[in-house]
């Protein structure tokens, strides 16, 4: 690509393991590079960075997001040259280890165009003001750990960088929040409009103090510990919401430990009339509360909601939760991501295939009975871009009824379903536009029966031909296939 | 190899073809399958890197789970035994750490692999949080420890749950299975097969024998050898495992330097 693309100036990376050795090639290769987005990577170590901290030299951003960087020193900030200016967003809140402060708070006060600074739980609080101060036209803020021996001092000044900031709307990071600290953010409240607080373990009440103050909110990611109250409240005070994700504070204990339930999300519903985004995990569901839910915003676009125990049902009638989810895909026409959960039947398929004409996106666990599942929604989801499988009694029927469908979508992924490795191969030879990817870790799916079924399938479509990239637990079921079976 | 079998399976996969060509609406297909429904899995699901997106361990490495391929056994039940640690554990070394407590953990709760659907910079997050909980806390331990375990030569590093194991036994058979498909270059004069048996006891001779040792990082950041200290406070102190050759292992620990002597 270097030598392809000279003047190339952004990379966007996802889910990919980028080596030192290509940071290095992309720092030396492209004079004009500009953005570098490394999202949920891996394979790269704080070398890497320094390579492009200094020969960058017109960077603009800088974003590693969630990607797992091996923290060999935090030297690697310092490497950008005192000349360098161009810096307008930082993402380093994926790294373990401490950067160098100094050099930190020196490249963010001769920055004048960095809007986006997002910091790792290393940098200690009583450093924030001063990083504030050398960036009041910042946007968007991620703290670092926001705890600190309790100092009046230490807490005013860091209200009074804060409030110095007119200019900040996104506000992040709040690892291992100390409660008494929180107040120091009161003085914008008010002009915030996104607010992530998702890895903040504080209380309910200190939460809603918070949350209740931030009239123009429109994004609200938090954990759970908001409960029903807080989530009620914000119903009340967050008119202008449109996005809101509720992540489960002790997803694998056994007991609830919050008092979260399907009433806060049904409080939201009601009283936040734009709200169109839902990532909400709980312990029990109803048909009911999703048919209220459905009705109260039939705007909504992305629904996922992750009912904790695997096939549970609704806990007031014991039923399968069909006709909740059913409601949700009926009243809310433009819906166009949905994850399901909690006990379902082939009903609900039926009522996504039928309703779910704007879908593009479905993600599916522990549900349905049998192919027919499957079947209503490859035939009737027209729109149809993902499906994503888990643990679900679907088969080679289906899958192989509806194989002209996989041309038209973007991905298919299956695992744990029932879809044997002889319809795998057939699939492959069938469809030779699409790439039909075998996943298996217990060795090569052909030393066992062409009927047993395969642990992950992933389908998708290429002009590009099967990869030749593989681990050695992958396999392309390709045209080739059938002359292996002599 | 798999000759015989693939007669038989171009038979089903005629049948199959025929129902490809037929536009079939859903009142006419077939969809009963034969026999009764296909038991569904609850335990045995494997992580998924691209199942969920909200969610799960997003790298091409699957969560390494060895346990998932044990032959013949029920996962379920492979998973609640090892939750229950057994009395004295043995460890490649010949070790015998002091006997462990057993974890607070039902019998009936089978985890259940990349589910909830949580990523995994989240969850490691989380797990470094100590949660505030309103009452006692019953659980202290997060629900899932995911450390890299890298092997010398290896193209690629694998990623696994050290609660997923009980015992330094299981943890290396565990890894056996995982590894088993590196060794096919190490066989040398034994002969490359693709039979997963062969290569996993080619792994176990290679991790037993004096070609390798099984390391970790610790919380401190040194490395240490593995077994010398009770499996729980393993599983506390270590954030990632390295399985090394022993040549490089000279100065770890004076153990792996006499089997290197003692074996050359």
């Amino acid at each position: 690509m270097a030598g392809a693309y000279p003047w190339l100036e952004e990379i966007r990376l996802k889910r990919m393991v980028v080596s030192d050795e290509s940071l290095e090639i992309i720092a030396k290769s492209f004079k004009n590079f500009k953005v570098l987005v490394l999202s949920s990577c891996e394979g790269f170590t704080t070398e890497g960075l320094a390579a492009i901290a200094a020969n960058c030299r017109n960077l603009r951003e800088l974003d590693l997001r969630e990607s797992e960087v091996e923290d060999l020193s935090g030297r690697w900030l310092s490497d950008f040259p005192d000349s360098y200016t161009s810096l307008e967003s930082l993402n380093i809140s994926c790294l373990g280890n401490e950067v160098n402060l100094l050099a930190l708070e020196r490249l963010v006060s001769r920055c004048p165009n960095l809007k986006t600074l997002r910091l790792n739980r290393a940098v200690p609080l009583d450093r924030l003001p001063n990083l504030l101060r050398g960036a009041p036209q910042l946007a968007e803020l991620g703290t670092g750990a926001y705890t600190s021996e309790m100092r009046p001092d230490v807490f005013s000044n860091l209200a009074e960088a804060f409030a110095g900031c007119k200019q900040l709307k996104t506000l992040s990071g709040f690892w291992d929040a100390l409660p008494s600290y929180l107040p120091a953010v009161y003085p914008i409240c008010s002009q915030l409009t996104s607010l992530n607080l998702s890895y903040a373990t504080v209380q309910s009440p200190d939460l809603i103090k918070l949350v209740s103050l931030c009239e123009k909110l429109q994004k609200l990611w938090v954990l759970d510990y908001i409960e029903d109250d807080g989530l009620e409240i914000l119903a009340a005070s967050c008119k202008d919401l449109r996005e809101l994700r509720v992540f489960p504070s002790d997803p694998f204990g056994l007991e609830p430990n919050v008092a979260l339930t399907e009433q806060g999300l049904v409080s939201v519903s009601e009283g936040c009339p734009k709200l169109q985004s839902v990532l909400y995990f709980c312990r029990q569901m109803s048909n009911a509360a999703l048919n209220t839910i459905a009705r109260n915003r039939p705007n909504m676009t992305r629904f996922r909601l992750c009912i904790i125990e695997p096939r549970s049902p609704d806990y007031l009638t014991l039923q399968p939760l069909d006709d909740g989810f059913g409601a949700i895909v009926e009243h809310c026409k433009d819906l166009r991501r949905l994850s399901l959960s909690g006990l379902l039947t082939d009903r609900v398929f039926e009522y996504i295939g039928t309703y779910g004409k704007k879908l593009e996106m479905l993600s599916v666990a522990f549900a349905g009975d049998s192919d027919l599942g499957l079947h209503h929604v490859l035939s009737g989801c027209d729109n149809l871009r993902k499906l994503e499988i888990r643990d679900c009694p679907f088969g080679d029927k289906a899958l192989l009824a509806n194989a002209a469908k996989l041309e038209t979508m973007r991905s298919l992924w299956m695992s744990s379903c029932s879809v044997s490795f002889g319809a795998c191969k057939v699939l492959g030879q069938k469809m030779p536009r699409l790439n039909v990817e075998v996943m298996d870790e217990s060795g090569p799916p052909d030393s066992r029966p062409e009927s047993s079924p395969v642990e992950k399938l992933y389908v998708y479509r290429t002009v590009a031909g099967p990869r030749l990239d593989m681990p050695g637990f992958v396999w392309t079921m390709d045209d080739d296939s059938a002359l292996r079976i002599s | 190899m798999s000759a015989e079998k693939g007669y038989v399976g171009l038979g089903e996969v005629a049948a199959m073809e025929d129902t490809i060509g037929l536009n079939l609406k859903a009142t006419e297909l077939r969809l009963g399958l034969p026999g009764s429904e296909s038991p569904v899995k609850t335990t045995t699901s494997l992580g998924a890197k691209r199942g969920f997106s909200d969610a799960i361990d997003g790298n091409w490495v699957l969560s390494g789970n060895g346990n998932g391929n044990q032959s013949g056994s029920d996962l379920a039940l492979g998973k609640d035994a090892s939750l229950f640690s057994s009395p004295s554990d043995k460890t490649n070394k010949d070790t015998l750490p002091l006997p462990q407590p057993s974890k607070p953990v039902p019998a009936a709760k089978a985890q259940v692999v990349g589910w909830p659907p949580i990523r995994s910079f989240r969850k490691n997050s989380m797990a470094t949080q100590p949660p505030q909980k309103n009452e006692a806390d019953a659980e202290p331990k997060p629900g899932c420890l995911y450390v890299k375990v890298s092997m010398d030569g290896a193209p690629y590093l694998r990623k696994m749950d050290l609660n997923n194991y009980a015992s330094y036994r299981d943890l290396s058979s565990a890894l056996e299975k995982m590894f088993s498909c590196f060794t096919l270059s190490q066989c040398g004069s034994h002969g490359v097969s693709s039979r997963d048996n062969s290569n996993e006891s080619k792994l176990r001779d290679l991790l037993h024998g004096s070609e390798y040792v099984l390391t970790y990082e610790d919380k401190d950041g040194d490395w240490m050898l593995v077994g010398d200290v009770p499996w729980e406070m393993f599983t506390d102190s270590c954030k990632r495992l390295r399985i090394m050759k022993s040549s490089e292992a000279i100065g770890l620990a004076p153990r792996a330097m006499e089997k290197c002597r003692s074996r050359n």
